[in-house]
Formats: structure tokens, C-alpha cells, sequence
């Protein structure tokens, strides 16, 4: 039996009439990341608040560490800490004393304050810039600050609403690193994303929600295995040569745009599959890798639902 | 070392407003415009009307408590924005998902407003004794007047409070702060209410600025005060305890969200 530290059984919410979580199930196992992986409006964000006791679901039960996030919040505040989607750090004061409010506000003493408040700037690269004012910060040491609040009290479980939305390629990559250090000290790390990649590198297990209902849920290889591997796309500008390429090669043919999708497998299996073309004296015009992305996996799955439909009908 | 209940609201509501005692000179617009605009208010009604409106006394020491007034009011409702501005960006919700009470935030941003308005009515008495007021009270009225004006201050930072737990955007709060600015016109502040046309009269006479305003009046420079002062309490006290009650209302409330 595994050792869930959240578990979330058929939770629902609506705003008036408009349903935003539509029955969700799942469990996070302790000391492990889970992402929660959507689009704009999927119910991320509600996800998150109902479980960091700030409002309370219509029904359904949501439990952390066994407690109940209504009946026994108090309970769970306890053990959780919250980094919402929006910074929630004070523009006016320094990073030092933003952490210095919030660690007095955790009601930790005053040594214990001023002890994690040195080690936090240092473990986020802000040490030199503790005594600048947040008004100052780029968007990365806003959200690294951001979660040095949110550590202060050294919480069990530790929810991330959209860590690295605006960030700069960089920046989302020193983000991932610190997170995946984070786990490595035995917290357990719910995080929201829009992202395929980020839950593909960080997270240990992964949910897809659309419209507050759960899509999907397994570890990034069972979601990659499921969507297909990376693919190489083949375009042409002859169409003679196109109908050629698309006799030739084993992919996935878009007519319209003169297009070939094959998965990409090896260095090897590449090599042979432009050889082949150049062979047959085939040029194409573009030669391009994609990834299997959000959209893929959604394409994929109402497809899949449908075709399951046609079968039992 | 276990520290009891009361012992740590204390300590949050001690650290938020030594927060919010940061913000004030961080950023002293505020400070500015709730000092600047009720002198600006005060010299123009001195110096352009004040020669032609009849008070019985210098015009000067007969308008003085409506210029406080108007800046205490206009210094509280500055506090909705701020509440807004913590509840729209994240503060608020982390706070919520805090193991402590989070109310500690509402009384920080009660007592900084309050320091802020301090300050801007000292510099405002200032400047108008520059300008040739001269009151009479003594330590005794002083004091009365410290305590009915630390009464209306309370009472409208609550108030403020709640109002910037109900708006969703800072515009809207900004919008909020306008019946403060003009209240006080429709009251015994500027002219006497009998110059006033008869509807707008029975408004201005039953309001409860104008009461205050009498009350400050008689303190300050001797005018008869009546029973104005306990209407005053009666009118403040009950304004100060509702809009408490409703501040924490609407604050628990924001969990049904
Ligand atoms: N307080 C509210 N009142 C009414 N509707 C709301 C409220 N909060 C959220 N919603 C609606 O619920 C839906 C889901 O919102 P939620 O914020 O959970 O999405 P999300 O997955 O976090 O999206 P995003 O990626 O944009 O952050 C949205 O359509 C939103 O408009
Ligand atoms: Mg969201």
C-alpha cells in the first residue's frame, strides 16, 4: 500500500451555473512530486485553493496528511505552505524583510527567524539583493522570493500554482533545479502547470485535467508512451516529389500542407530515413522536431474517447 | 515554548502594522494627498470664500474642524485601496492558508491608517494656526478632542476596511474614497447649514458629521456643543462596532467563495 499524503475523492465546485471541478479523484504519495497539468480555466487554481483550505469544495472530500481541509483546517494549515499563481510578495519592503515579516508571522522565535532568512536568500541567489526593494526584482527573483516565504516554516507539503508562467527559459530552468531540490529533502511538491515539459521533468506522477474532470493520470512515460514519441516533420514544396516521400515512408500524411510525421527514433533510424531520400533524389524543404505537446495529448484523448464510443455504439 | 492565542494576535497585529508604518513612508503619496488636498481645501475657503460667509467668529477657527475632518475621512478611505490591493495581489490568500488569524492583516492596515492620519492632522492643526487659528481649549477639551477624533478614525478605518474587502478592484475601491471628499461639504463643516436650501438643510443637520463637527467646534473655540457629543458617540460608537461585525463577516465569508 502506498503512503498518500493527499487524496482527493470526487471533489466538485461550481460558480453559479458554470461547473469548474466536475468530480475529481486522485492521490499524491508522500515526499513525491505530482503536477496537475491543464489549460487556462482547466481548474487548477480552484484545485489548489480548495485543498489549501481557502474555500471550501460543494462536495466531495479532500484530506491531507488525514485531515479534513474543511472540517479540521486549522490542522492543515499546519503542514502545508501556499505559493499562489499571482506573487503574493510585498512590493514596498526588501527581500529581507519580506521574509522577516512572513517569518514572524509563522511565529517561528527570532533566531529561528533571522537563521532562515539567511539561508533562504542564500539558497535562492538573493543574498545580494536582500536589501533592495521588491519593486526592483525581475519576474524570476519575484517568484524565487516567493517560495523562500513559503519555506520558512518548513511545511510537509508545498503547493506551486503555475511556478514558472512568465519566466524566461532560464529562469523556468533555475526554477526546476531548485524544485527538484526541494524534493529531494523529503517534502512533497504539488505543482500546477501548463506546461507538458516542466511535468515531464519534474514530476513523479502527473494528472491532465479539462474542465475540472481528470483526463488523464500516470507518470510522464506512461502520458509520452500514450501521445506518441518525439516526431520529425518532413515538409515539401514539390508535390510530385511529396506523393514520392509519402509512398516511401511510414508516417502520419497531412495532403494539405505536404507534410510527413514520423516518430524520430534513433541517431541511426534518422540517418537511414534522409539516406533513403536522397537517394530516390528526394530534397525536402523543411526538416523539423516536435515534441508531443498539451494539444497532442488532448487531441489524443478525445479521439481516443471517441473511437471507444463508435466501438460500443 | 508555547505562547498563548492572544499573545500571538498581538504579535501579528504588532508586525502588520509595523508593516503597513513601512508603507506610509515608502510610499508617501498618500501621506502627501491626505495632507496636501484639506490644506488646499482649508487656504481656498480661508482666503477666497471665507470673507464671504457668515460664522459669528473668524472664519478660520469656525472651518478648522471641518478641514480635519475632511482629512481624517478622506486619510481612512485611502485604506480600502490598500486592503483591495493585498487581497488582489497574493498576500491575502497566503495569509488565509496560514495557521494564524488572518484578521491580524486587518488591524495592521487600521493602525497604520490611523498613524497616517495622525500625522496628517497635526501637520494640518499646524498650518492652520500659521494661518491665524486660535483655539481656546484647554488640556481638559484636548483631550475630548483626541478621543472623539481617535473614535471617528477607528470607526471609518473599519469601515474602509470592509469596503476594500467587497471591492474586487483597486479602481473601484479608488471610486470609494469619493463620498468621503464631498460628505463633508453637506454639513455644518463649511457654511452654516441655515444657508442651505430646506431639503438639503434637514440632510446636512442629521448627518453625522455635522454633530462631530459641532462638537469639535465647541471643544476647539468655545461654541455652545448641546447634546452633539453624545450623538456623536452614539452616531461613531455604533458606526465603529457594525463595521467591525462586518469586516469580519465578509472575512470569513471569503471562504464560500
Ligand atoms: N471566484 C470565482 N467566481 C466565478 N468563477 C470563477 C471563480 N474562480 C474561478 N472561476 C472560474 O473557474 C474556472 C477555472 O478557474 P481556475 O482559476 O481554477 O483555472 P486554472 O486552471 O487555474 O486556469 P489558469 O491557467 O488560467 O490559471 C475559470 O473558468 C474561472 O473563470
Ligand atoms: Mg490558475
Amino acid at each position: 500500500m502506498k503512503d498518500s499524503i493527499i487524496s482527493v475523492q470526487n471533489l466538485k465546485k461550481s460558480y453559479g451555473k458554470h461547473t469548474v471541478l466536475d468530480g475529481l479523484n486522485f492521490e499524491v504519495e508522500r515526499g513525491s512530486i505530482f503536477a496537475l497539468l491543464g489549460e487556462n480555466g482547466a481548474g487548477k487554481t480552484t484545485t489548489v485553493r480548495i485543498l489549501a483550505t481557502l474555500i471550501q469544495a460543494d462536495s466531495g472530500i479532500a484530506t491531507i496528511a488525514g485531515y479534513d481541509t474543511h472540517r479540521e483546517s486549522e490542522s492543515v494549515k499546519q503542514k502545508i505552505s501556499l505559493t499562489g499563481q499571482y506573487a503574493s510578495v510585498d512590493e514596498l519592503l526588501t527581500g529581507e524583510e519580506n521574509l522577516v515579516m512572513m517569518g514572524r508571522l509563522n511565529h517561528l522565535s527570532s533566531n529561528t527567524v533571522k537563521k532562515r532568512t539567511a539561508e533562504l536568500l542564500d539558497q535562492f541567489e538573493l543574498t545580494n539583493a536582500a536589501k533592495k526593494r521588491v519593486k526592483t526584482y525581475s519576474g524570476g527573483m519575484r517568484r524565487r522570493l516567493d517560495i523562500a516565504i513559503s519555506l520558512l516554516a518548513s511545511p510537509q507539503v508545498i503547493f506551486l500554482d503555475e511556478p514558472t508562467t512568465g519566466l524566461d527559459p532560464r529562469s523556468r530552468r533555475n526554477m526546476w533545479n531548485l524544485i527538484q531540490q526541494l524534493a529531494k529533502n523529503g517534502v512533497t511538491i504539488f505543482l500546477t502547470t501548463q506546461y507538458l515539459e516542466e511535468a515531464d521533468q519534474l514530476a513523479d506522477k502527473i494528472a491532465v485535467i479539462d474542465s475540472g474532470k481528470m483526463v488523464e493520470e500516470g507518470t510522464a512515460e506512461e502520458l509520452k508512451r500514450m501521445i506518441g514519441d518525439e516526431k520529425v516533420e518532413l515538409t515539401f514544396d514539390n508535390a510530385k516529389e511529396f506523393q514520392q516521400a509519402s509512398e516511401l515512408l511510414q508516417g502520419q500524411v497531412s495532403e494539405v500542407e505536404q507534410r510527413i510525421s514520423i516518430p524520430a527514433g534513433s541517431p541511426e533510424s534518422l540517418r537511414k530515413l534522409l539516406n533513403t531520400l536522397h537517394e530516390h533524389g528526394i530534397e525536402p524543404s523543411s526538416v523539423n522536431f516536435r515534441k508531443p505537446t498539451l494539444d497532442d495529448v488532448f487531441m489524443d484523448i478525445t479521439s481516443r474517447k471517441r473511437k471507444e464510443q463508435s466501438v460500443h455504439a | 515554548m508555547r505562547k498563548s492565542k492572544f499573545y500571538w494576535a498581538l504579535s501579528d497585529g504588532w508586525t502588520m502594522s509595523g508593516r503597513s508604518l513601512k508603507h506610509i513612508f515608502r510610499e508617501p503619496e498618500s501621506l502627501l494627498m491626505a495632507i496636501g488636498l484639506p490644506v488646499a481645501i482649508m487656504v481656498m475657503f480661508v482666503y477666497i470664500f471665507g470673507g464671504a460667509i457668515e460664522t459669528g467668529t473668524e472664519y478660520v477657527n469656525y472651518v478648522v474642524p471641518g478641514v480635519i475632518i475632511t482629512c481624517a475621512g478622506f486619510g481612512s478611505s485611502l485604506i480600502a485601496i490598500s486592503v483591495t490591493q493585498d487581497m488582489v495581489g497574493g498576500l491575502f490568500e497566503r495569509l488565509r492558508s496560514m495557521p494564524l488569524l488572518p484578521s491580524s492583516l486587518m488591524v495592521g492596515h487600521v493602525t497604520g491608517g490611523f498613524i497616517r492620519n495622525a500625522i496628517a492632522t497635526t501637520v494640518i492643526f499646524l498650518v492652520a494656526i500659521l494661518i491665524g487659528f486660535r483655539p481656546s481649549a484647554g488640556l481638559l477639551e484636548w483631550l475630548g478632542i483626541i478621543g472623539l477624533l481617535a473614535l471617528f478614525m477607528f470607526s471609518l478605518n473599519w469601515l474602509f476596511v470592509a469596503i476594500g474587502l467587497i471591492t474586487k478592484s483597486v479602481e473601484t475601491a479608488n471610486a470609494a474614497t469619493f463620498p468621503m471628499l464631498f460628505l463633508p461639504y453637506v454639513s455644518s463643516a463649511f457654511v452654516p447649514t441655515e444657508t442651505m436650501p430646506t431639503w438639503l438643510h434637514a440632510f446636512a443637520d442629521n448627518q453625522p458629521m455635522t454633530p462631530l463637527i459641532e462638537t469639535l467646534r465647541g471643544l476647539l473655540i468655545g461654541t455652545p456643543i448641546g447634546n452633539n457629543a453624545w450623538l456623536t458617540i452614539l452616531w461613531f460608537g455604533s458606526l465603529l462596532i457594525i463595521s467591525f461585525i462586518l469586516s469580519v463577516v465578509i472575512f470569513k465569508r471569503k471562504k464560500k467563495e
